[in-house]
Formats: C-alpha cells, structure tokens, sequence
C-alpha cells in the first residue's frame, strides 16, 4: 500500500533527531490521534541550514517527516513555507487516499517552526532594540 | 511473499492440505446440487448431511440444529437480527459487551436505528464481562444476550457457562460469538447454557466463506436471506457443500489434535509474554493473564505506534496485526483496547501476535530476539519517548 519512496524514508530516516540549540521547534498532531511530529530547524541568513524530527506515528507519519527535512535544507524561509502538504506526498510518490490528512502533518510543523524562529527573532530585536 | 514467521491466526489459518483434500471431490466430480434427486445431487446431499452431523456431534448439538453460513460475520448477524426480529412482539432490549467483534457490535448499533434499545456492558482491565453485570442489566423488556466466547484482540476468555446459567431460568436468548474458540478450546453448547453460537471455518484451518450458527430447537429465528428451503428454511441458497466438508473435516480434526496443540501454544505463549514483559519496558500485557485463547499474545508498547511496528516486523518476514487506528481503518484505534481503560495513545501502540499449530519455538525465539530492537528504535524517533527522564 505504500509506494517504494515512502518504504525507504520509513525504513532509512533521514535526519532523526534534536537540534540542541535549534532557532525554531514546532509541534504538530496529538498522541491521542496516533500520530505527533516535532521538528527542529537552525536558520542561518534566512535560509535553513539543518532540520531534524522526532515523530510518533504511522508509517506515512515517519515518512512526510523525513522527506520534509530532506526537502528544506537549504532552502530560504519563504520558499520552505510554501512547502505544501500535497508536494510532501508528491515527493514521496504519494500517499495513500486515508494517510493524506491524519499522517501528513510534517508542512505543519515546518510552518511552527518557522514561526517559532520568527517570532523568537522578533523578541530578541524589540529587546535588543 | 510468504512470511517466514505467520503469527497472525487469529485473523486467518491456512487452510490444511487434508481439508483441501476432502472438498476436492464437491468442487469437480460431485458438482451436484444437494437439492436435486439424481445421483449426482445425492451424493452431495450425502457430504452435507455427513458434514451437518460430525459439527453438531462435535457442539453438543442436534444435526437439525446446525444452519451453515458464509462465514461468522453472516452466523452473527443472523443470530442477533435474526432473533430481535422474530421476538419484537415480546421486547426490544438486547445485551452485549463492549468488546464484541465489529459483527456483533455494530449488527447492535444497526438495530439501534430501528428501536431497539441495546446495553454495552464495560469490562474489567482484564477485559473479563462480570456476569453479575449481566443479570444487574436485564429488564423485563431484554430478549436476547450477545457475549463472545473469547475476544479476537486481546484474548480473555468470557465467563460464557456462568452466564449461561444466569439467564437459563429467563425466557432470555443467549448467544455468544464462538468464531475465535470454536476447534481451539472445548465448546459444548449445553454446557455453555447458549441457545445460539457462531462459528468460523478458516480460524481452524478451513476454508473461508463458510460459517455456521448452532440455534437450539424451539428457537425462533427470522431469516435474513429469503429464496429457498434450505437449511429448514433459515438461510436460502445453494449449500456451499465444498466449504462445508471442509470445515467439518477441519473442525474434526482440530478437535481430535486439541489437547496437544493447545498445551504447545500455552507453553510458547507463555515464554513469549514473559520475555518481553522482562526485557522490553514500559510494556502492558492486554487481556487476562490465564484466562485466554492458547495461541493469544497481546501487548502495548508505550511511546510507539502499531503500524510501523507491524512494517518493521513484516521486514524481518514477521506476519502480526495491531489494533492502532492505522490498521483500524479508522481514526480510533480498537475499541477492545479503549473498553480496557488504556488511553489513546498507549491503545496506538498494539500489537497481536496470535500463534497456530506451525509455529514453533524458534519462530518465538526469532520474535523475541528482534522485537526489543525494533520498539527501542521506534521509540528513539518518538517525540514522546525521552529515555533520560524516564524512571523505569
């Protein structure tokens, strides 16, 4: 049921794992669900220059995690927020039709992070300004 | 693929190469309809008579009343349909339990719809029905009783004699679905005290799509399929005669090798809740200790989810089933689990291994040696799981 791109990301994650001084953390899902993701990303320039999750969940909920890390690395924070949920199943070759809104929730967690970082920017200017 | 290690039985047998034999004959030479009066029909006829008889010898039955099935989702829903139809004039309350299969629980959702009032009795942590609850919830209105003989997930075997005995004096029906102990455990119908029973030919290495319902004599029952005669008029259609020499060879002989292949299962299921008790934490066993089906092994692992261990034990050729919402179908994971009183997320993280009569010590061995691996890499992705600050 799932394609051969999903089975390698679930069986070989790629980037598993804490950032222990991570500029932004996001959270997405709940356990009671099934299926919660947690992503650090490290910003540098603008640009995300790593990214690592922790996720408990299904197959396809392990999978979007992975890909989505593999996906922003180096890319700016806008074009990472425009990192939809479809493309993250796109770039897995798809999703199964039941998989694609309780365990794709990792463009979700990116955007969290992204705010997280924003909005600890944000703080630090007004403190710092 | 075959898998190497098939620990799923609760979910399917493979069929015996004997059963496989004995219907040969019914599927190509002996084509004929048992209805019919020349030899061919006769001969079919003959099977099925043969069939109806060793099945009902086994229960503790009557051959008139043995109805054959497609299987035990049709016995079940015959069963309670069936019964709550043909007694409408009399009541409209049904009793069952909170942990029945999808095809009794949700036959009793349906009928809900239609007025009838049912009352979902909850279980322990055990998963065990307390037959006084089932005596406390009768109303002068209950016509029928629903309980399973023993749970398909977690395997608690129900106090099925002790009810039986309850409701033998009321003018109460009383079924319970045997579909997962029927060839496993001894199941006698007049000691049990059940004026119906379902049954399931593939749990016990025969074919699939064949079932049947034991109604005691005098018991009224609607049918639910109309066009025929057969089976004394309460399930129309051509007999499935192949099907039904094969369940009845492969009931026999499950009956006849029980004693032996249940002390095996017992032992091997025993070691395996054991070891992994010991050597993976923060692991529940599901279901009753001692009171459970020989070959059932459940656990929850806490902190992971079902799926993806079922993945990773597919990679190591390991064949089991979980009842997390992923493999439910749904977004809830089992109901059986939640009935238990465990929350959510420890219910996502389950796992069925249920053993037959092939397996041996080594492939618990084997499961026991790559299942610690597996949960611990799981639980080092989990963003619930931070082994540093949990105190074992």
């Amino acid at each position: 049921m799932y394609s051969d791109k999903v089975m390698d990301h679930f069986t070989h994650p790629r980037n598993v794992g804490e950032i222990p001084e991570a500029d932004g953390v996001g959270t997405e899902g709940n356990p009671v669900c099934g299926d919660i993701m947690k992503l650090w990303i490290k910003v540098e320039d603008d640009r995300i220059v790593d990214c690592r999750f922790k996720t408990f969940g299904c197959g396809a909920a392990i999978a979007t995690s992975s890909m989505i890390t593999e996906m922003v690395i180096g890319k700016t924070l806008d074009e990472a927020k425009q990192i939809s949920h479809r493309a993250v199943a796109d770039a897995l070759d798809g999703l199964p039709p039941a998989k694609m809104h309780c365990s794709n929730l990792a463009a979700d967690a990116l955007r969290k992070a992204i705010d997280d970082y924003l909005s600890k920017k944000k703080g630090a200017k007004v403190k710092h300004g | 693929m075959k898998p190497q290690i098939y620990l799923d039985h609760a979910a399917t047998t493979p069929m015996r190469r004997e059963v496989h034999e004995a219907m040969e004959p019914y599927l190509l030479e002996h084509y004929g309809n048992p209805s019919s009066i020349y030899e061919i029909g006769r001969q079919a006829r003959k099977a099925l008579d043969a069939s109806r008889d060793a099945v009902a010898e086994i229960l503790g039955a009557e051959a008139r009343e043995i109805v054959f099935t497609s299987g035990g989702s049709e016995a079940d829903n015959l069963a309670i349909k069936g019964a709550a139809l043909a007694q409408r004039g009399k009541g409209n309350h049904i009793i069952t339990s909170a942990i029945e299969h999808h095809a009794v629980y949700d036959t009793c959702r349906y009928l809900e719809k239609y007025g009838y009032n049912v009352t979902f009795l909850p279980v322990s942590a055990e998963g065990m029905v307390d037959p006084g609850s089932v005596a406390a919830a009768i109303r002068p209105e209950t016509i029928l009783v629903s309980i399973m003989h023993a749970n398909n997930e977690i395997g608690t075997i129900q106090p099925i004699a002790q009810i039986g005995n309850i409701l033998r004096e009321k003018s109460i029906l009383f079924h319970t679905d045997a579909v997962q102990t029927v060839g496993h455990v001894p199941v006698d119908v007049g000691e049990l005290g059940v004026d119906l029973l379902s049954l399931s030919g593939h749990k016990f290495y025969g074919p699939k799509g064949v079932g049947a319902l034991y109604i005691k004599k005098g018991t009224k029952i609607e049918p639910l399929i109309h066009g025929g005669a057969q089976e004394r008029q309460r399930r129309a259609g051509t007999e499935n005669v192949a099907g039904i020499v094969g369940l009845a060879t492969a009931l026999r002989l499950a009956v006849d090798e029980m004693e032996e292949t249940a002390a095996r299962q017992r032992d091997l299921r025993d070691r395996l809740i054991e070891d992994v008790l010991t050597t993976v934490p923060h692991t529940r066993l599901n279901g009753h200790r001692t009171q459970r089906l020989p070959g059932n092994v459940s656990f929850c692992f806490e902190y992971i989810e079902g799926e993806s261990l079922l993945l990773n034990l597919d990679m190591r050729g390991i064949a089991a089933s979980s009842g997390s919402a992923c493999t439910s179908g749904s977004l809830e994971p089992s109901h059986v689990l939640l009935a238990l009183g465990l929350p959510h997320e420890i219910a996502h993280g389950s796992l069925r291994l249920t053993l037959g009569r092939d397996t041996t010590k080594e492939d618990i061995d084997t499961v026991i040696d790559v299942l610690p691996g597996i949960v611990q890499r799981l639980r080092e992705m989990s963003p619930l799981y931070d082994a540093s600050t949990i105190i074992r």
